[in-house]
């Protein structure tokens, strides 16, 4: 848990004092991920590089799991703290090894329990031990350097995590490898993470919680979506962009906007049992199941209205489906491919799961006030 | 010169010996006083000025300067002025070359080490100085070249070494000297700057070998 009181910083420059931070109060849970978020200039970094004393905070108080920072001696604080920076900096003079058990070593473990240790960290971002430990950080691509960047912020095992712009440096299709690889590891690892970024998708993908900052002011700290749905301010509704609402579909998922999924026939149903089910759903289309439950073909109603026999004559192959753990930005995705308004959903073995429609998205992105189900599904 | 090789080989041995220990001394010097004055322009400035000073004095007159002060503990002429004016002319690349590796150390390099806890002294043993060495290395080579050519001058003052033949070529009119003794020289000068480069080499730590 990272919590900050008043926290202020006033740089004093030749032109007069300029405050970077002012007054921010806030508080990162234990476990979550906690982006700053902001225009250059706006105090983000500065805040983070408070935490670890790396710039000196000019007042207010900064506590750790409740131990105020000012009591442990900055030296001390740091190494019990992970830092991960933009440019990376391992250190070339040293082999990837060492430079993953540099706390370790700094700290005073055994040498066999850090080696040990590195092996462990490097499998965790899928590099292997035995080709990786004694090469040099020049021998390795970007993204295999920054990975070992952050597992050398996590080789002694401290609860929380200082990252500034981590992925910055790294191409686009690296980066979404790394931020999802990030993410599977911050399930396992839980560690209380504040991290700086300019990339507001960024933000929204990995954050639990967002504070944008402006002119060193914390202007808004919500959970990704509540930032989307009810921009504070019109400075935040800017910044996070006319099309913020379409950023959101990337937060919910199918299965949070999914319905009917009583509504199917199977393939001996008659068609009188199809057209009543249409019309119960309001929609014009239902989905045909297999004997065990899969989402096989569906029927249109100007297919069968009025004609007479069994489903298998009128049934249409299903242009494509929605699986119910794709995001919307997906399904919509698929839906304009395949120039469809609805698709049917299933699971990972491919059951039928309910549809998903135009409609019940755009109503869903509407909503400002989100009933529960939606708000704890993240 | 076959029949002399016996005698070339133990002026060499004295040639080397001066510029060895002088430029040892110094390592031991210039590198912890570049070091030092990372800490402020001013000193920085300072420094490196009088170093820059001392290599535009002469080496014949620095030689002479020295004779009526390291007489009064007798030793006016010899081996010790010999070092002592290698040692001067050896500080400005020596110290410049830290001063200028520490200083150019990527600040990324200092923040990262910062920020998982080392030490102003941990930061400067495990990261400033391994990183600034290959630099500090091309500062020795420089320093260790010059002086093969000055220590060369030394045999006026009655130091020995391959300047020997050079002064006795030139006294006795004996080209075959003059040029045992300027050969000598320079095959010193090229045999010592590709082992120290190859000295420099091995505390480099490998460059990229990725194609990204």
């Amino acid at each position: 848990m990272i919590r900050m009181e008043n926290l202020t910083k006033i740089f004093d420059t030749p032109d007069g004092d300029i405050t970077a931070v002012n007054h921010v109060n806030m508080e990162v849970p234990a476990g979550e991920i906690c982006i700053l978020l902001g225009p250059s200039g706006c105090g983000k970094t500065t805040t983070l590089k408070m935490i670890n004393g790396l710039i000196p905070k000019s007042s207010g108080k900064i506590f750790i799991d409740g131990k105020d920072t000012d009591t442990v001696d900055p030296v001390e604080l740091r190494r019990n703290i992970g830092y991960v920076i933009q440019q990376i900096g391992l250190f070339p003079n040293m082999t990837i090894e060492d430079n993953i058990c540099v706390v370790p070593d700094l700290l005073g473990w055994e040498k066999a329990k850090s080696r040990k240790r590195a092996a462990e960290l490097l499998e965790l971002v899928n590099l292997v031990p035995s080709a990786f430990l004694k090469r040099y950080p020049k021998e390795l691509s970007g993204g295999q350097q920054q990975r070992v960047g952050v597992i050398r912020a996590l080789a002694a095992d401290p609860p929380v995590l200082l990252m500034d712009e981590p992925f910055g440096a790294i191409d686009p299709i690296n980066r979404a490898v790394i931020q999802d690889e990030f993410l599977k590891m911050q399930k396992e690892i839980k560690k209380t993470i504040m991290f700086v970024s300019h990339d507001i998708d960024e933000a929204i993908k990995m954050a639990d919680k967002i504070a944008i900052f402006k002119d060193g002011v914390l202007e808004q700290y919500s959970a990704p979506d509540d930032l989307l749905a009810s921009p504070a301010n019109d400075f935040i509704a800017s910044f996070l962009g006319q099309d913020r609402t379409l950023k959101r579909l990337s937060l919910l998922c199918v299965d949070d906007v999914k319905f009917g999924e009583e509504y199917k026939v199977h393939g001996e149903a008659d068609l009188a049992n199809a057209i009543a089910q249409m019309k119960e759903l309001g929609h014009q289309n239902i989905v045909v199941t297999g004997l065990r439950g899969r989402a096989r073909a569906f029927l249109h109603l100007n297919d069968i209205m009025g004609k007479k026999g069994v489903i298998e004559e009128y049934r249409q192959a299903l242009p494509a489906v929605a699986n119910v753990k794709e995001d919307l930005k997906t399904a919509v995705s698929t839906m304009f491919r395949h120039d469809v308004s609805w698709l049917a959903c299933v699971d990972d073995d491919g059951f039928y799961k309910g549809y998903i429609t135009q409609k019940a998205i755009s109503r869903a992105l509407s909503a400002i006030y989100r009933d529960e189900t939606l708000n704890t599904k993240r | 010169m076959v029949d002399n090789l016996g005698l070339i080989g133990q002026r060499t041995l004295e040639h080397v010996s001066i510029v060895g220990v002088a430029v040892g001394i110094a390592i031991l010097t210039g590198v912890p006083i570049g070091i030092a004055i990372t800490q402020s322009k001013r000193a920085a400035d300072i420094v490196l000025g009088i170093a820059s000073v001392i290599v535009t004095i002469p080496s014949v007159a620095l030689f002479g300067l020295m004779i009526p002060i390291l007489s009064t503990i007798g030793q006016g002429v010899g081996y010790l002025p010999a070092v002592i004016a290698v040692l001067l002319y050896s500080q400005l690349p020596i110290i410049r070359n830290t001063y200028v590796a520490i200083t150019n150390v990527d600040p990324a390099m200092r923040e990262a080490a910062k920020g998982l806890g080392m030490t102003t002294m941990q930061r400067l043993m495990w990261v400033e100085i391994p990183l600034a060495v290959p630099v500090v290395m091309v500062g020795v080579r420089v320093a260790v070249v010059m002086n093969i050519g000055i220590t060369a001058i030394a045999a006026y003052i009655g130091a020995g070494g391959l300047g020997t033949f050079i002064s006795r070529g030139i006294s006795q009119t004996d080209p075959r000297q003059l040029i045992t003794g300027a050969i000598a020289v320079s095959v010193l000068a090229i045999v010592s700057d590709y082992f120290l480069l190859f000295v420099q080499k091995k505390l480099t730590p490998p460059q990229s070998t990725v194609i990204d």
